[in-house]
């Protein structure tokens, strides 16, 4: 098989199509857990790390890179997973935050580093904004996740944890 | 099916036993598969939503850990023998009670929710001592894996030191379910702490020492009991066999309704 070379800023744009299963509003470039991109003339690698040991979309998402680079011609694809550097919220873009809080996720709030336990944290409600919200339970619908409650508006919604 | 079953009996089994380290993967993998299958058992009957969701979560924390362990041991055993397909799931589900390494600690029933999360205390606890080290191993691969689980031991020790106190400062019956608990469970603790002959072996390569993990432990311990207002027992925690594979009779259990479907339809997925 002949391999196709593209220059890696092509991949890495095909990268930024691909979603987390679990959180579709979030590319897994906006996650942060691509960490590198080379092309060999064997064809391409992509690094990815998992967020949790545990997280099941980890085989999707290996499953759905090769599936976008092939759409776009990229055949020859080698995905290699790391496990350190861990992967932290600290690599969340910007841009991946804004979008996790309007699809009603609340983005982490602090850097790993502050070391700010769940407990202390007071993330404003996605949907009304107020500050005025309530830890129901540190664990959530994903590993990623905590949920919490707003004292205004009573919705519950979650949080994306620190990590 | 037409895929054959790959047996681990055999090569694959020798290999392990010539190696130390191979040992000691299994050793760290089987903990953790082993407490995130008991953990499991509480799935969709946690005594509320939110606690269910918890100890599910810790399950998978503990499942996806003994995966990673499983998986670079495999690649492992490959990289003695390209012959062999050996993949995690060989090693999670075909291998029989006396190849596992688990501690005994780690395979005891759950009982209720205060032998659950004292379990996952003691254990968490001494995880986090355990991995801290880990991540100073020469073998970086080892080493990637402690630094990813300890981000994961970090929650699980909060919680269940956070329902050590509460059920240990909390009404007559919840002090009196967390006494017997502990009753229960601490002659399994030692277990831990006991060299053996694959740890020693390994040990250069691990970091672990463990003695002093013993001494950090045992503070550690002092200051959540005294809050928990709990005596740290004095007897002998004399218990022992999971490390070198003999095992309580709990053990067949787990691996019966972990490992059914495998070994009746050889290669099954979903």
């Amino acid at each position: 098989m002949e391999a196709i070379v593209q220059p890696t800023a092509a991949i890495w744009k095909v990268l930024e199509t691909v979603c987390d299963p679990e959180v579709p509003v979030l590319t897994i470039v906006d996650l942060g857990i691509v960490r590198d991109v080379q092309i060999s003339e064997k064809g391409a690698v992509v690094t990815i790390t998992p967020t949790y040991s545990s997280c099941p979309a980890m085989d999707v998402i290996r499953i759905q890179i090769k599936m976008a680079l092939a759409e776009a011609g990229i055949k020859d694809v080698e995905i290699k997973q790391v496990l350190s550097p861990a992967w932290t919220t600290d690599w969340m873009s910007e841009e991946g935050k804004k979008k996790l809080n309007a699809y009603g996720i609340a983005p982490p709030q602090y850097k790993v580093k502050d070391n700010t336990t769940v407990e202390d944290t007071h993330p404003p409600c996605p949907q009304c904004k107020s500050a005025d919200t309530r830890l129901v339970s540190e664990f959530g619908s994903t590993a990623c996740k905590a949920l919490f409650q707003c004292n205004d508006c009573l919705e519950p919604f979650d949080y994306f944890k620190c990590h | 099916m037409s895929q054959t079953m790959i047996q681990y009996e055999g090569r694959i089994a020798q290999i392990v036993q010539e190696d130390p380290m191979l040992q000691f993967l299994l050793y760290a993998g089987d903990n953790a598969l082993i407490t995130g299958h008991r953990c499991s058992e509480w799935c969709g009957h946690g005594p509320i939503l939110e606690q269910d969701i918890a100890i599910s979560n810790i399950a998978l924390d503990y499942i996806g850990a003994a995966r990673n362990f499983y998986q670079l041991a495999s690649t492992r055993i490959q990289q003695k023998d390209a012959s062999l397909e050996v993949t995690e799931d060989t090693l999670a589900y075909l291998r029989d009670a006396w190849d596992f390494k688990n501690l005994l600690l780690a395979e005891l029933p759950n009982g209720d929710w205060a032998q659950t999360t004292l379990r996952v205390y003691f254990i968490s606890s001494f995880q986090w001592l355990f991995y801290q080290e880990l991540i100073k191993s020469t073998d970086t691969d080892l080493a990637a894996i402690a630094e990813k689980t300890l981000k994961e031991v970090k929650y699980h020790l909060r919680w269940s030191r956070e329902w050590v106190i509460r059920l240990g400062d909390g009404t007559e019956e919840s002090a009196n379910r967390l006494r017997q608990a502990l009753t229960f469970l601490w002659p399994f603790t030692g277990e831990a702490f006991k060299e053996a002959s694959y740890e020693t072996a390994a040990s250069s390569t691990t970091n672990i020492q463990l003695a002093n993990l013993h001494e950090s432990w045992k503070q550690e311990l002092q200051e959540v009991f005294a809050e928990a207002g709990l005596e740290v027992p004095t007897q002998q925690a004399f218990q022992t066999g999971g490390k070198t594979g003999k095992h309580t009779e709990y053990l067949g259990y787990i691996l019966a309704e972990m490992q059914f479907l495998q070994r009746a339809y050889p290669g099954a997925s979903w």
